[in-house]
């Protein structure tokens, strides 16, 4: 290793470029004195101490210094009194002895080619100068021992320096240019320099990197060749630089900047111009301008600027008041409402209840500030010092604000309507009886809720059927059950026939409908009934019918059943014609056409009247006196003229959907009872509307029905209650029907949210009876 | 052979709207801008009866304005000032950018203004208009009379403020219009009647403001600014029509005895002027400067038959009202320094007293402390220290509830550490079925002249029994028969529950309680009660017969008068909890006393 040192020490050739020159200059001086501060420290005024101050070069000569104090250190003192040049050149030719010989030629050398060069490098000469002032001014501080030497010294330093690093004399060129000569340049004799041999192979590399402690600092130089270790100094140098530091350590970058011009008097001018003559006469062109001005204002020309108005003036605006000046628009001005006015809440001690409780406090702010009845908590203070100031008073002044000139105004009529005047005037229900008033009887036995009810033409008897599969005929003015029958199945209806020679009640449960004979009242009115029946003669020809018609077993004969038809399907209301003929079974089922059938007793024969099935019915009814037939639907009432055999009539009902309806009888007006409450008047002759729609019930209608005689109507809810309304139709057609509701009768108990079931009226008194969920039949006298 | 296809929104209501967009655009301003030119002018936007045809079929919330307005604000000058201004302010700006402060300084010199003269009289054609719209006016002139004086807005408008407020209350004082006042907890609420027209507003409490940030300021300023104008205009016209001097000057007479008083302290007079003014103690000079003038009488004018019972009235009513001009004449009041001096001052010579106060508090005082003749002290602490034997020391609520009653109230209910009777709104007026507080039905015992001790409201009466037991503890009689009524009381109870054991204790035994049969009665039938239940279907009936939009209104009228009374009920009811908690309360201390 030692060796491979030796070698590269005494190889060195540097050439270093004249920017930098400098910097290493400064860069050495420092470590100079660096070096003597520490390692010098007691020899303070040594010789070596000023030199190496002055040096210019002595990166070389301290490296040689690091690398060859071993054998050279008596050498010291004398390389550092050398110029640079000299010092290279001893290294160069490798010849510590050749020194002092050339030295003498060397300085003799300089000057002269100071002085050639000195045109073209005048610049350098500055530096120089510099650098030579820096110098002198060290040396003055110095002792006046070195003082001659110095000054002998300094002269050929600068002026060697120009040519210091010129080893190789090829100048600033690509050294690749010498890539395949044995040589890299020529010194100043003219003399190859050659390359230095480089016999280093990669392992010999890689064995220098391990081993050489200094490998990492070691640079080669490309003019000349050779491996250079940077001193300690030179790799600071190049990690301040990498830093973007400045290059010299010493350099303050921050000193305190110091103004030219200061607070501080000085005792000298800046300049030392004497002042001219002009600021010491008057200008001609101001006073010109001047006397202008000042004829203007003697003139009158320019007045002086009025001070401004600041404070308004007010006057009596309203002086001259006259009412024609007032706009058209101040017509149409919608006044801006005055603020309210407080209430006790407000107040600062307000009586205390109108103080909130917790309650109504937390129910008071949880509520949104838009919500709020108040918009301030009530509070109480035992004196007026005690009273805060209202933190939202301004808040409440910028709403205002906000309010008259944002809020939209609209003139509104304000309603101002006794109540009593919109409730309409109709003629007292006192004047209107007799109608029902009171629940006088109720008719108990059924266990389960009665479906179905039906007076017997004379009024005496009453039928009703049951859930629990029973049809009970009762004594309507006892309220004696006369008769049970039981059927096979729930009773879904049941018909009194209304011809009073005739004692027959239809029957429906499930698929079939009984015709009974419950031998009630006249005894000849009962046997001239099973008399008909039996005088029935099959006719000759058996047509197809929809529907079997037997005669009940024997049996059952003395039950009173007469005949059993059996339907297709589940019969869910039957009703009679007026005459007692007819009888009218609905068997409700969306998808066929055979949905009502009409039946008749006498001739026991079935048609089915329609081909077409128009939606699900619901229940069906003959007019009273024409040959009309009323088909309920869900929404809609056709009429149907069974002698022409076409529709007639379609009515619509608006209302979803049909449950009940029932016919006046004069055969003129209909009402329907609809699942949403409504009950609907239809005036036939009127229009295929309602007439009038009426919500009395709160829950949804099951049935209606009108009196024979007396001008009313009534009608079951699930509410529990039956209403009995006037219904008057006159027999002028130009008057409308009257309508008023005279009664709400109470009784029935709702049972599994179901109220009343059916109502129907006596034939001959005004009585209404009613059937419930509650397994009760009542009547109302 | 079609004309030409009509086309939507064409015509019809549409025709009469502008939305505020369009019309900001037609008129070419900023929306600062138009925003004061509408709050100047008064344009307000409409609500047009159908939203969706005017705004083209579409439901999205639109401000509208009337066409006809916008068409109006494009004729007004001030329009041309706005845009002035603008101009203005571009030039200062450059010159301010180029530094060439002189022709800032021009530029500044030559700031446009503007007046609001002729928008006043446009808006207000008459003055009885004016002073119908005063209200927001003065509550908005107070309020910024008592701001400070950094930030917010101008020193100037502050000042100006003050100045037309303490003008306003110099003008009610010599009128003595005031006719209600109310403490609420925001602040004062003065009622006035001026030329017929009652005018409200409010004053905050003297307390700096903390100045919220959610309120744009401009706006304010802007409304003060034609509301000062406003104020003025309506002040100058008022003053004239009192002979008095505008701008307001105090009468020789006081002004001499005020300049011996106050003003070592003031350098300049100008500087104590107003404020010798907002005191409030003296009176104004008079343009003809006469003795007091006698009110012209009312000539009478002999009315038909039907008219002269509301003559009467109302000569009934004006004579109330003179007496209560008068309300504090002849009486001299002194104000201790932690009243509100300015209110209190402000009502006290409304009504014809004198006042005075405290040297130091404020300027104008006009006598001390020790004079003599003083009948009220206004004190509001719990205890003074030193006390004339010959003044009532009372606190402050007396004064206002005196003016609201309209009578002097008895001042022992309001001595000091007596805890206060509440203060009542006057602006309530109870109509039938509302809830009137039992302190307002003794108060309108007492304006009709009866005396409070008449068992006007036996459980009020009671306790103010109560009151002066516990205060002056002596009465021992009252105390002791009250207690005998309590006994009384308990032995029924006692009865009561005797039975009932007795009853109990047959059940337990197993003995059948004693069963017997009594002979029916006749069920009287009452006729009235029929009669009314009849009524009561009838109506029920009826009201099942209603229309479907009438039977709407109808219910909403009946919720809103149920509601009414479920409120009134709410109140009586907390009323009586509060009383029964208080009585209660009462006698648990007694027993701790004995």
């Amino acid at each position: 290793m030692s060796k491979a040192k030796d070698k590269s020490s005494k190889k060195r050739n540097i050439e270093e470029d004249e920017e930098q020159l400098p910097i290493f200059d400064n860069n050495n001086k420092n470590a100079g004195a660096l070096d003597n501060d520490e390692g010098d420290s007691d020899v303070s005024d040594s010789e070596e101490s000023v030199f190496s101050g002055l040096e210019d070069s002595g990166s070389d000569s301290d490296d040689d210094d690091d690398d060859d104090d071993d054998d050279v250190e008596e050498e010291d003192a004398d390389e550092d009194l050398d110029n640079e040049d000299a010092n290279v050149k001893a290294n160069g030719q490798s010849s510590g002895d050749a020194e002092t010989t050339e030295r003498p030629s060397d300085d003799v050398s300089k000057p002269k080619h100071d002085e050639k060069s000195s045109k073209g490098k005048r610049m350098k000469k500055k530096e120089r100068k510099k650098e030579r002032g820096e110098g002198e001014e060290k040396e003055k501080s110095d002792g006046d021992a070195g003082l001659k030497v110095l000054a002998q010294v300094d002269e050929y330093e600068h002026d060697t320096s120009d040519e210091e690093d010129i080893r190789n004399t090829v100048g600033n060129i690509p050294m690749e240019w010498y890539k395949d000569y044995p040589h890299v340049g020529y010194n100043l004799d003219g003399k190859k320099i050659f390359k230095p041999i480089r016999n280093k192979d990669e392992l010999d590399e890689f064995l220098d990197k391990m081993e050489n402690p200094d490998y990492w600092r070691t640079v080669q130089d490309k003019m000349t060749g050779t491996d250079i270790r940077l001193s300690d100094e030179q790799v600071d140098l190049v990690h301040r630089l990498q830093e973007g530091k400045f290059g010299d350590v010493n350099f303050n970058e921050y000193e305190p900047a110091v103004d030219f011009f200061s607070n501080e008097v000085m005792i000298h001018p800046v300049t030392n111009r004497p002042m001219d003559k002009r600021s010491f006469i008057p200008s001609l062109i101001e006073k010109e301008k001047v006397s202008k001005l000042v004829h203007a204002i003697k003139m009158g020309w320019i007045k002086p600027r009025k001070p401004k108005e600041t404070e308004p003036q007010y006057y009596d605006l309203w002086a001259k008041e006259d009412p024609d000046a007032i706009l058209g628009r101040h017509k149409m001005h919608v006044p801006a409402p005055k603020m309210r006015l407080p209430g006790h809440e407000e107040s600062y001690n307000p009586p205390p209840e109108y103080l909130l409780s917790e309650e109504e406090r937390l129910a008071w702010e949880q509520q949104d500030p838009e919500e709020r009845k108040l918009n301030f908590l009530p509070q109480k203070y035992p004196c007026l010092r005690a009273v805060p100031a209202f933190s939202r008073f301004i808040h409440e002044r910028f709403e205002r604000c906000l309010d008259l000139y944002l809020c939209p105004r609209q003139r509104k009529m304000r309603v101002n309507v006794n109540p009593e005047d919109l409730i309409p005037k109709l003629p007292k229900p006192k004047d209107l009886q007799p109608f029902p008033t009171t629940q006088s009887l109720v008719y108990l036995g059924h266990t389960s809720l009665v479906r179905c009810i039906s007076v017997s033409p004379t009024g005496q008897w009453l039928v009703s059927g049951s859930d629990d599969s029973t049809v009970r005929f009762w004594e309507v003015g006892t309220g004696r059950c006369v008769k049970t029958l039981e059927v096979g199945g729930a009773v879904k209806s049941v018909a009194w026939n209304p011809n009073p020679a005739v004692c027959l009640v239809a029957v429906s449960f499930e698929g079939t409908v009984l015709l009974v004979n419950p031998g009630l009242g006249d005894k000849l009115v009962c046997s001239a009934t099973d008399q008909l029946i039996s005088s029935y003669e099959p006719p000759v020809e058996q047509r197809e019918q929809p529907v079997q018609w037997n005669e009940a077993e024997s049996r059952e004969q003395e039950l009173g059943h007469r005949l059993v038809l059996q339907h297709p399907k589940a019969v869910k209301q039957v009703t009679w014609h007026g005459k007692g003929d007819y009888l009218a079974c609905v068997m409700p089922d969306n998808s066929s056409h055979l949905q009502v059938v009409i039946h008749q007793v006498s001739k026991r024969r079935t048609q089915n009247p329609f081909r077409k099935n128009k939606g699900l019915v619901q229940c069906v009814s003959f007019h009273p006196v024409r040959p009309y037939f009323f088909v309920a639907t869900q929404r809609y009432v056709r009429v149907y003229n069974l002698i022409k055999q076409e529709l007639t009539k379609k009515l619509m009902a608006n209302c979803k959907w049909i449950s009940s309806m029932a016919i006046h009888p004069g055969g003129d007006n209909l009402i329907c009872g609809s699942y949403d409450c409504r009950l609907t008047w239809f005036d036939l002759d009127l229009a295929t509307k309602p007439y009038k729609v009426l919500r009395h019930h709160k829950k949804a209608l099951r049935g209606v029905a009108y009196h024979k005689n007396y001008p009313l109507f009534a009608s079951g809810s699930d509410d529990g209650s039956v209403i009995v309304c006037h219904g008057m139709v006159y027999n002028d057609l130009l008057q409308n029907p009257l309508i008023v509701p005279v009664k709400v009768l109470k009784g029935h108990t709702i049972t599994h949210d179901l109220g009343v079931l059916d109502v129907t009226f006596h034939p001959t008194q005004p009585w209404v009876f009613s059937s419930g969920a509650d397994g009760t039949v009542r009547l109302f006298t | 052979m079609g004309g030409l296809q009509k086309k939507k929104f064409e015509s019809g209501a549409v025709t009469n709207y502008i939305t505020r967009n369009k019309a900001r655009k037609k008129l070419s301003l900023s929306l600062p801008d138009f925003r004061r030119l509408c709050i100047l002018k008064g344009i307000y936007p409409h609500e047009p009866k159908h939203k969706k045809k005017v705004n083209k079929g579409s439901t999205a919330p639109r401000t509208f304005y009337l066409l006809k307005d916008i068409r109006f604000l494009m004729h007004e000058p001030i329009v041309g000032k706005f845009r002035a201004y603008k101009i203005f302010v571009r030039k200062l700006r450059k010159a301010y950018a180029k530094a060439q402060w002189s022709d800032v300084e021009r530029i500044r010199e030559n700031k446009p203004g503007y007046k609001l003269d002729h928008i006043i009289k446009e808006r207000y054609p008459s003055f009885i208009d004016a002073l119908r719209d005063l209200d927001d006016a003065l509550s908005m002139c107070f309020l910024f009379s008592t701001f400070a004086r950094t930030g917010k807005c101008h020193v100037q408008t502050i000042q100006l403020c003050r100045r037309l407020s303490v003008e306003w209350m110099n003008y009610v004082v010599a009128s003595r219009s005031l006719r209600k006042v109310f403490l609420s907890i925001k602040g004062i609420y003065y009622q006035a009647e001026v030329l017929g027209q009652t005018v409200t507003w409010l004053v905050p409490y003297q307390f700096a403001h903390d100045h919220p940030t959610d309120v744009d300021y401009r706006v304010m300023a802007t409304f003060t600014e034609f509301y000062t104008t406003l104020l003025g205009f309506v002040n100058f016209r008022l003053y004239q029509s009192l002979n008095l001097l505008y701008p307001p000057k105090l009468d020789s007479k006081a002004e001499t005895e005020l300049k011996a008083a106050g003003e070592e302290d003031y350098a300049m007079d100008s500087e104590s002027y107003l404020e010798k003014l907002s005191a409030l103690s003296a009176s104004l000079a008079r343009v003809i400067s006469t003795a007091e003038e006698e009110e012209a009488e009312p000539d009478h004018f002999p009315a038909e038959g039907e008219d002269l019972e509301r003559m009467e009235e109302r000569e009934k009513a004006q004579k109330e009202q003179e007496a209560q001009k008068r309300l504090f004449e002849g009486l001299k009041f002194f104000l201790t320094r932690e009243v509100p001096r300015e209110s209190l001052a402000f009502l006290i010579r409304c009504f014809g007293g004198q006042v005075s106060w405290d040297k130091s508090l404020c300027i104008g005082s006009t006598y001390d402390v020790t004079d003599e003749t003083i009948t009220h002290q206004i004190v509001d602490r719990p205890s003074i220290e030193k006390q004339y034997i010959n003044r009532y020391y009372i606190q402050p609520q007396w004064v206002y509830d005196c003016i609201n009653a309209k009578i002097l109230l008895p001042v022992e209910d309001y001595f000091l550490g007596v805890t206060l009777p509440p203060h009542l709104s006057p602006f309530v007026e109870e109509k039938e079925g509302d809830y009137v507080p039992p302190e307002k039905l003794k108060l309108m015992a007492l304006q009709r002249g009866e005396q409070p001790g008449e068992n006007f409201h036996p459980s009020q009466d009671e306790e103010e029994d109560d009151d002066e037991e516990e205060e002056v503890d002596d009465d021992d009689d009252d105390d002791e028969e009250e207690e005998e009524d309590d006994e009384e009381a308990e032995e029924e109870e006692l009865a009561d529950e005797a039975n009932l054991k007795k009853m109990e204790q047959q059940r337990s035994q197993g003995k059948a309680l004693s069963v017997k049969v009594t002979p029916g009665k006749v069920k009287a039938e009452n006729r009235l009660r029929t009669e009314e239940e009849e009524k009561a279907e009838e109506k029920r009936l009826a009201i099942m017969m209603m229309k479907k939009k009438e039977k709407y209104l109808y219910d909403k009228i009946m919720f809103g008068k149920k509601r009414k009374v479920r409120e009134a009920n709410k109140l009586a009811a907390k009323r009586k909890a509060h009383d029964e908690a208080g009585k209660a309360d009462k006698k648990k201390k007694k027993a701790k006393k004995q």
